[in-house]
């Protein structure tokens, strides 16, 4: 029962990872079969560090990413869940309303913003009166601006998700603890930093794992938006980039595949640690 | 009038069984905050939708920013045949399907021994199932790419021969990325089944495979239809596996054949606005009539862990 699904995994998953890991110290072109892998060192990562345009650029945006989620996104959607959590009117239409975005493909997302964006006919541009012929402000074409353009597309899907997860945590504190605090004179600010804030330690954890790993996952937005280029660089895409097509550099791929692996190593063990800690509690 | 409105805001609870919160600035606030937040979220899809149900030659005369004259599905009914819609469709159904009924009943199979026996490889095997499908696609995929060249299948499960560019090849991927997630939270829902009922049905003699299928299954299906949910939405929306691993347009699922759309119609805005909703009438409707079971799968994953 275990055996099929453990042999799935490990092949199609960790196989993987691992052979990403080995590969990153070859040179391959990937044709001439296994035989034609040859020993490399660490040209590959000396190569991508110096030798490679996109890489530092990529990296950048990566961290400007995960920034801009850390700083903003998650912030915003955990302060949706706890004013939504007060009890409030309505608050099932707007959670409703804010989650939306999570069903959508990131795909689509980034087609539905390109309509808001567009230099002549997008939303954003005619409200400003921006849309002439020479005066428009070209949000995804221009490499100054176009990487905050799609964070705002990102963002707009991470809050709600956040929200969300965030909200069931809520729902699951004792309600006796807001009563205690409440009683004892405690504003909504102090109960929530004080009292609700480190009783969810436990999801406080999750949202930070999910909030990385996104931000190092991001892919489709930007490839849908310019394939990932002239300002849209990601580690995620030139990975991508590197395998496909006629001139595979399969070595030099992996090596950025690690390290995008070994960064999201953090949040993967930051997350294993808090469970197995659980798991010893019970 | 301020006495008076706190009196009536305040007679209120009597005649409502329920508390009903007394108006306050902070509740004013938190309003106009939602409203607010409400609206700017709604707006992207709202245009989306409002550009969609406009005709090119209105548009182009009065520009997109301009009350309307003529509304018209006809965009979605053009986007719809032109784009050979019902085919990506198709395409969808075919790798999403097998994909979900896979991977629970793969994740059921691995949570059920993880918490009915008490083996040492428990936990490591718990870890390398989680871990994985934490792991972002980008790391794995140089090698699978190579995997998917090699791999050879026979042709009546895939016409080329290959794992690549073959819906086969997207199933297991899916199954298998998101075998991980599944792992986690059934076994998580497992344990908080009492171990009584499987033990009595041990003691009356019954099957290992009896006490899954037959006892432990059935109770574990409110955690099945909220994966279902959640797995559907998320492999339907996949983007990554189909793009890299698919190489023909017209194999691709609707969400990758996104981009074929996009390179279709980029003139034309109100056709691709129609063609790009229609992708997402599927997740809608989970939206719509299921979202409380998404909800939970979301939360099952998240809190009870």
């Amino acid at each position: 029962m275990i055996g099929f699904p453990l042999i799935v995994d490990l092949f199609f998953i960790w196989f993987p990872a691992a052979a990403t890991v080995f590969l990153s110290f070859t040179t391959w072109s990937g044709i001439g079969g296994l035989k034609a892998i040859h020993a490399d060192g660490v040209q590959n990562y000396v190569q991508a560090a110096t030798n490679y345009p996109p890489f530092w650029p990529a990296v950048r945006h990566n961290v400007l990413w995960l920034a801009v989620f850390l700083i903003i996104a998650t912030p915003l959607g955990i302060l949706f869940a706890v004013v939504l959590d007060r009890n409030i009117r309505g608050s099932r239409i707007y959670q409703s309303i804010l989650f939306l975005p999570v069903m959508l493909s990131l795909a689509l997302i980034g087609i539905i913003w390109e309509l808001i964006y567009a230099p002549q006919y997008g939303l954003l541009n005619s409200l400003l009166g921006r849309n002439g012929q020479s005066n428009f402000i070209d949000w995804l074409g221009n490499p100054k601006l176009n990487l905050w353009a799609v964070l705002a597309e990102a963002s707009w899907r991470q809050v709600g998700y956040v929200m969300v997860l965030y909200l069931a945590g809520l729902k699951a504190v004792d309600p006796t603890l807001r009563e205690a605090a409440l009683v004892d004179g405690a504003t909504a600010w102090q109960t929530f930093w004080r009292v609700v804030f480190p009783v969810l330690r436990p999801i406080n954890v999750v949202i930070l794992v999910v909030t990385v790993i996104e931000s190092l996952r991001a892919f489709d937005i930007v490839y849908i938006t310019n394939g990932g280029q002239n300002g849209l660089e990601l580690l995620s895409v030139l990975i991508t980039k590197n395998i496909v097509g006629q001139q595979s550099r399969i070595g030099f791929g992996s090596a950025l595949g690690v390290v995008l692996l070994v960064i999201s190593l953090v949040p993967i063990i930051t997350f294993l640690v808090q469970q197995l800690r659980q798991e010893q509690r019970r | 009038m301020t006495t008076l409105s706190s009196a009536l805001a305040r007679s209120v609870p009597a005649t409502d069984k329920r508390a009903k919160p007394r108006v306050t600035p902070a509740r004013v606030g938190a309003h106009v905050f939602l409203t607010t937040a409400a609206v700017l979220w709604l707006a992207p899809i709202l245009w989306a939708f409002y550009t969609s149900l406009r005709s090119y030659n209105e548009t182009a005369k009065y520009g997109y920013l301009s009350l309307p004259h003529h509304l018209t599905f006809e965009n979605f009914r053009n986007a719809f045949t032109q784009a050979n819609m019902l085919h990506f469709f198709w395409n969808s159904v075919l790798v999403t399907v097998p994909a979900v009924v896979i991977t629970l009943f793969l994740a059921s199979c691995v949570a059920f021994v993880l918490t009915r026996f008490s083996f040492w490889f428990n936990i490591p095997l718990l870890i390398i199932f989680t871990a994985g499908n934490l792991l972002p696609p980008q790391t794995l995929i140089t090698p699978l790419y190579r995997i998917y060249l090699t791999v050879h299948l026979p042709t009546f499960i895939s016409s080329n021969g290959l794992l690549y560019n073959s819906y086969a090849g997207l199933i297991v991927i899916n199954a298998s990325f998101q075998l991980g997630f599944c792992v986690f939270v059934l076994s998580n829902y497992m344990k908080s089944i009492p171990i009584d009922i499987t033990e009595a049905a041990l003691l009356d003699g019954a099957s290992v495979w009896t006490r899954f299928w037959n006892l432990t299954l059935p109770l574990c299906r409110p955690a099945l239809a909220a994966l279902a949910t959640l797995l559907t939405t998320w492999i339907y929306n996949d983007f990554f596996w189909a793009i890299t691993l698919i190489s023909s347009g017209d194999k691709r699922p609707i969400t990758s054949a996104l981009a074929n759309l996009q390179g279709q119609y980029f003139i034309n805005q109100n056709l691709l606005a129609a063609g790009a909703l229609i992708t997402a009438v599927p997740t809608l409707v989970v939206y719509i009539l299921l979202q409380k079971q998404f909800i939970a799968g979301l939360s099952l994953g998240s809190s009870k862990g």
